[in-house]
C-alpha cells in the first residue's frame, strides 16, 4: 500500500516539500542543541520543562482523541464513521511519533534514553508513560494496517484484530491518564496537584483530536476528492461540542477552588495565566494574552457549534472555523499554559518566566512538520485505498 | 576523645568500616573472574557488607540542624559554608540566573519557608538570609519520579544520592522536588568552575545535580564541607537522626525546630532553629 | 536470476564500499600503540597489567557501582599500598599521563569513552591551575 504515497497531484508534492524543508530546519536546530546542551532553549532552573514537554502533553491528547471515532464505530457499530475511523487511528500514530520525538528532544542525555528500559522503575510515572505510549502506538499500527489491508482486498477484517481494537480503547484512556499522572502526583506543584487533571486532559483530548480530524477531512474534501460524509462531520461536531463543554466546566471548577478558597497555592498559577502575577513589585504576565485569546477562541468555537445545532444549520465553513478555533484554544491551554504555569511560582516562591528561543522553536516546528509529513503519507494511503475500492 | 568518637561515626556513616578494626574480611577487587582471579592482589581492607559493619543494626539516617541564631550573628559565615561546598564539589559559578547550579545557597525567609510566612514577621527573619539545601528526605518525591533510579536513597545512611553516570536528564526530579533543590547542567559546566578540587569529578552537560551530604568526604572520616567550614560555631549540626545519643538528637530534643514544607509529606532530614 | 549483471555489480560495489577502511589502509592496521608507563615510575597496579588491559572497563564500572550505589568506598590495599576506588582518585594518580597512556589505545581502537567528561584528567587540572 505504500506505493500510494508515490503518486499525487502537484499540491501534494509541494505540501510535502514545505514540510520537508521545515524538518530539515528542525534537524539543523537539533544538531546545534545536541552539541551545546539544552542551554540553547529558554528553559531554566526554575522552569525546567518547556515547549518540548508541553507539546508532548498536548499531542498525547491528540493521539487519545482518536478514541472518539474508534469507540462509536467498533463498539456501537456507528456506520457513518466507517470511512473516517482509519483517520483516527493514523492520527494517533503520527501524534505518538511526535510525542516520542519531543521526549527525545527534551532529554539532556539522549544517548542514555534506553536506561529507562535497562533500569525499569515502576514507581516512576515516566516508566509507565513509556509503556502505554509504545503500547498504544503499536496497537494503532497493527489495527490500522490490518483493517486497511482487509478493506483493500474487500474482505472483512480477521476476527482476531477486534481483540486488539478492544484493547486499544482502554489504552487510549490510559495514555492520557498516565500523562496526567506525571503532573498531578507531584507534591509542591499546586497547579498540577489536582485530581481533576486527568479528567480534564481526557475531555480536552476528546475535543482536540476530533477537531484535527475534522480539519483534515475538510482539507481532503477540497483537495483530495475525499468526502467524509455530512452525517459523520455533523456527529464529530457534536462530540467536539460536548467535550469542549466538559473541559471548560472542569477548568472553571479549578477557578472556583482557587478563587473561592483563596488558598494562595491554588490561585498563583491561574493568576499568572490570566491576570499576571505580581511579585516583588513586578508583574509577570507573558502568557496572559495567549490565555485570553484562547478563551475567546474557545467560546466562539463553542458558540458556532451550538448555533449550528440549535438552528439546525450545516455549513462547512462554519464547521471549519469552529474546529480551527477550538483546536487552537485547546493547544494554548494544554500545549502552553498548563505546563509553563505549573512552574510559576517556583518552590521558593520566586518567579521566572519562560520564553522559548528561536532554536527551540525550530526544533518544535521540525517535530510538528515530521508529524504532519507522516500524517499526510498515512492519509494518502488511506484515501488511496478507499478510492481504489470505490472504483 | 569526643573528636575521635565523632570521626568513627562519620566513617561509619560514610559506610566504610567501623574504624577498620573488625575482623578483616577479604574484599574482592572485582567480581569479574578475569580481574578477581589474579591472585595475590586481593587484600584485606575491612568489612565488605553491612553484615560485616553490622555493629549498628539500626539504619543510620543522616540529618542536619541549621542553627540560624549563629548565622544571624555572622551572616558572612554562611558565605564561607557555601564557598566550601562550591570548592569541594567543583560547582560551576554561572552568572546567568537561568542556568545556575546550587547545592547549598541562601535565600529569604519567605522563600525558604513559604508555609511559615505571615505578616508582621520579626525583623530578624526579614533581614537575614537562610541556608537552603537538599533535605535528604526520608520519603523523597524526586526518587519516586526518577525513571532510571539515577537518584536513589542510600540504604546505609539515608542520603538521597545521584548517579550522574545514569541520569538521562529528563528533569522529572526537578519538577517533583518541593524544595527546588535540584539543578540541571544546561551546558558544559567546566568553563564556569574557578578551581578544581582534584578529589571530586565535575559534571557533564545534560545531567541533574544537587547536594550529596558529602558522601565522598564521610568515607574519609571528614565532615561535610559546609559543616566543617562552620566548625566550632554550632551553626550546622550534622549526625545520625536515628541515634538517640548523637549530638544532633540532643539539639533536636532541646530546641524548637521547624522544617521546610512539612505538608509535602516528604519527611525532610534538615531542621532549622530560627 | 533476473538482472544478473546489475545484482552482481551492485553486490561487488557494496562489498568494496563497506570494506573501504580495510583496503584503503593496505590491509595494515598501523603500528600498535605503546602506552607509556606512569611518569612517577610506579610498577604496581591494582591488578596485573594483562588483566588491566583486558578488563579495566569492567573494573571501573564495578568501582562506580560500589562507590555510588552501594556506598561501599572501602579502600583497596594491594601489596601494602592503599587505593581509593575511582578513576580520578586512583588510576590517574599514577597514570597522570592520560594523553600518552589512555588515549593511545583508545585512539587506536577508535573508542571514545565519556569518562573524562566528568572525571578531571591531570592535564585539565594543570590547565585550570595555570589560569
Amino acid at each position: 500500500m505504500i506505493e500510494k504515497t508515490l503518486k499525487g497531484k502537484p499540491a501534494y508534492w509541494i505540501w510535502l516539500a514545505i514540510l520537508g524543508a521545515l524538518i530539515a530546519i528542525g534537524w539543523a536546530c537539533y544538531f546545534r542543541q545536541y552539541a551545546f546542551g539544552l542551554g540553547l532553549t529558554g528553559m531554566s532552573r526554575d522552569v525546567s520543562w518547556g515547549l518540548y514537554i508541553s507539546q508532548f502533553t498536548f499531542l498525547v491528547g491528540v493521539a487519545a482523541g482518536g478514541l472518539m471515532l474508534v469507540l462509536p464505530y467498533y463498539i456501537h457499530n456507528y456506520k457513518a464513521f466507517a470511512r473516517i475511523t482509519i483517520l483516527g487511528e493514523f492520527l494517533a500514530i503520527s501524534a505518538l511519533v511526535m510525542c516520542l520525538m519531543f521526549i527525545m528532544a527534551d532529554l539532556g542525555q539522549p544517548l542514555r534514553g534506553l536506561n529507562v528500559i535497562f533500569f525499569p522503575t515502576p514507581h516512576s510515572m515516566l516508566f509507565w508513560d513509556m509503556c502505554v505510549l509504545w503500547g498504544y502506538l503499536l496497537l494503532n499500527v497493527l489495527c490500522g494496517w490490518v483493517i486497511l489491508t482487509a478493506e483493500r482486498k474487500q474482505v472483512p477484517p480477521p476476527k482476531w484484530i477486534y481483540i486488539f481494537v478492544a484493547i486499544s480503547i482502554p489504552f487510549a484512556v490510559s495514555i492520557h491518564t498516565v500523562t496526567a499522572m506525571l503532573y498531578c502526583g507531584l507534591p509542591g506543584r499546586h497547579f498540577w496537584l489536582s485530581a481533576i487533571i486527568a479528567p480534564r486532559f481526557l475531555a480536552s483530548a476528546f475535543a482536540a483530536g476530533p477537531s484535527l480530524i475534522l480539519i483534515a477531512c475538510l482539507v481532503m474534501r477540497k483537495y483530495a476528492d475525499f468526502d467524509a460524509g455530512k452525517e459523520a462531520i455533523s456527529k464529530l461536531t457534536t462530540i467536539i461540542m460536548y467535550a469542549v463543554i466538559i473541559n471548560t466546566f472542569f477548568f472553571l471548577l479549578e477557578f472556583f477552588v482557587g478563587y473561592y478558597s483563596e488558598v494562595p497555592g491554588h490561585i498563583h498559577s491561574l493568576q499568572y495565566l490570566f491576570f499576571g502575577l505580581e511579585h516583588n513589585g513586578e508583574v509577570y504576565n507573558n502568557l496572559v494574552p495567549f490565555m485570553w485569546v484562547a478563551t475567546l477562541f474557545n467560546f466562539t468555537g463553542l458558540g458556532i457549534l451550538a448555533y449550528m445545532k440549535i438552528f439546525k444549520v450545516f455549513d462547512y465553513r462554519l464547521v471549519g472555523t469552529a474546529a480551527v478555533l477550538i483546536f487552537l484554544a485547546l493547544w494554548t491551554d494544554k500545549g502552553l499554559g498548563f505546563v509553563f504555569a505549573g512552574f510559576v511560582p517556583n518552590p521558593l516562591e520566586e518567579v521566572t518566566e519562560y520564553i522559548p528561543t528561536l532554536n527551540e522553536l525550530g526544533i518544535t516546528i521540525g517535530v510538528w512538520a515530521t508529524g504532519f509529513f507522516l500524517l499526510t503519507l498515512l492519509y494518502k494511503i488511506a484515501i488511496g485505498v478507499e478510492h481504489e475500492v470505490e472504483q | 576523645m569526643m573528636d575521635n568518637k565523632r570521626r568513627k561515626f562519620l566513617k561509619m556513616a560514610g559506610a566504610t568500616v567501623l574504624a577498620g578494626i573488625s575482623a578483616p574480611a577479604i574484599v574482592k577487587l572485582s567480581s569479574t573472574d578475569a580481574v578477581a582471579s589474579g591472585g595475590g592482589q586481593e587484600a584485606a581492607a575491612g568489612g565488605h557488607s553491612q553484615s560485616a559493619a553490622g555493629a549498628s543494626s539500626a539504619r543510620i539516617r543522616l540529618g542536619m540542624v541549621v542553627d540560624m541564631r549563629v548565622f544571624y550573628q555572622d551572616q558572612a559565615l554562611l558565605d564561607v559554608a557555601i564557598e566550601a561546598c562550591v570548592k569541594a564539589h567543583n560547582i560551576p559559578e554561572i552568572p546567568d540566573r537561568k542556568s545556575e547550579i546550587k547545592w547549598i545557597w541562601k535565600t529569604g525567609y519567605e522563600n525558604a519557608f513559604p508555609e511559615h510566612s505571615h505578616n508582621h514577621r520579626s525583623q530578624i527573619l526579614e533581614h537575614n538570609q537562610f541556608a537552603v539545601l537538599c533535605n535528604h528526605c526520608d520519603n523523597p518525591s524526586c526518587v519516586k519520579a526518577c525513571p532510571t533510579k539515577a537518584t536513589f536513597v542510600v540504604e546505609k545512611n539515608g542520603i538521597v544520592a545521584m548517579d550522574f553516570h545514569r541520569c538521562i536528564g529528563c528533569r522529572f526530579c526537578m519538577a517533583a522536588c518541593p524544595f527546588g533543590a535540584r539543578s540541571f547542567n544546561w551546558q558544559d559546566p567546566r568553563p564556569f568552575i574557578k578551581r578544581y578540587n582534584p578529589d571530586f569529578p565535575t559534571r557533564m552537560r545534560g545531567v541533574v545535580e544537587k547536594c550529596n551530604f558529602c558522601g565522598e568526604r564521610l568515607a574519609l572520616g571528614l565532615e561535610p564541607a559546609c559543616v566543617e567550614a562552620c566548625k566550632g560555631t554550632g551553626a550546622l549540626v550534622f549526625g545520625d537522626l536515628n541515634d538517640a545519643d548523637s549530638e544532633i538528637r540532643k539539639v533536636l530534643d532541646e530546641e524548637f525546630t521547624i522544617q521546610r514544607k512539612p505538608s509535602a509529606g516528604t519527611i525532610p532530614s534538615v531542621f532549622y532553629i530560627v | 536470476m533476473y538482472n544478473k549483471g546489475y545484482v552482481i555489480t551492485g553486490l561487488v560495489i557494496f562489498v568494496l564500499f563497506v570494506t573501504f577502511p580495510v583496503w584503503f589502509n593496505g590491509l595494515d592496521a598501523g603500528p600498535l600503540p605503546k602506552p607509556e608507563p606512569p611518569p612517577g615510575g610506579e610498577k604496581q597496579c591494582v591488578a596485573p597489567a594483562a588483566e588491566m588491559r583486558d578488563s579495566h572497563m569492567q573494573l571501573l564500572n564495578e568501582w562506580r557501582d560500589d562507590v555510588l550505589r552501594n556506598s561501599n568506598r572501602v579502600m583497596i590495599t594491594v601489596d601494602g599500598k592503599e587505593y581509593r576506588k575511582g578513576l580520578q582518585i586512583a588510576c590517574m594518580q599514577c597514570h597522570s599521563n592520560k594523553e600518552k597512556f589512555c588515549d593511545t589505545c583508545h585512539d587506536y581502537a577508535a573508542v571514545s569513552p565519556t569518562c573524562w567528561d566528568c572525571h578531571i584528567a591531570p592535564a585539565e587540572l594543570a590547565k585550570k591551575e595555570a589560569q
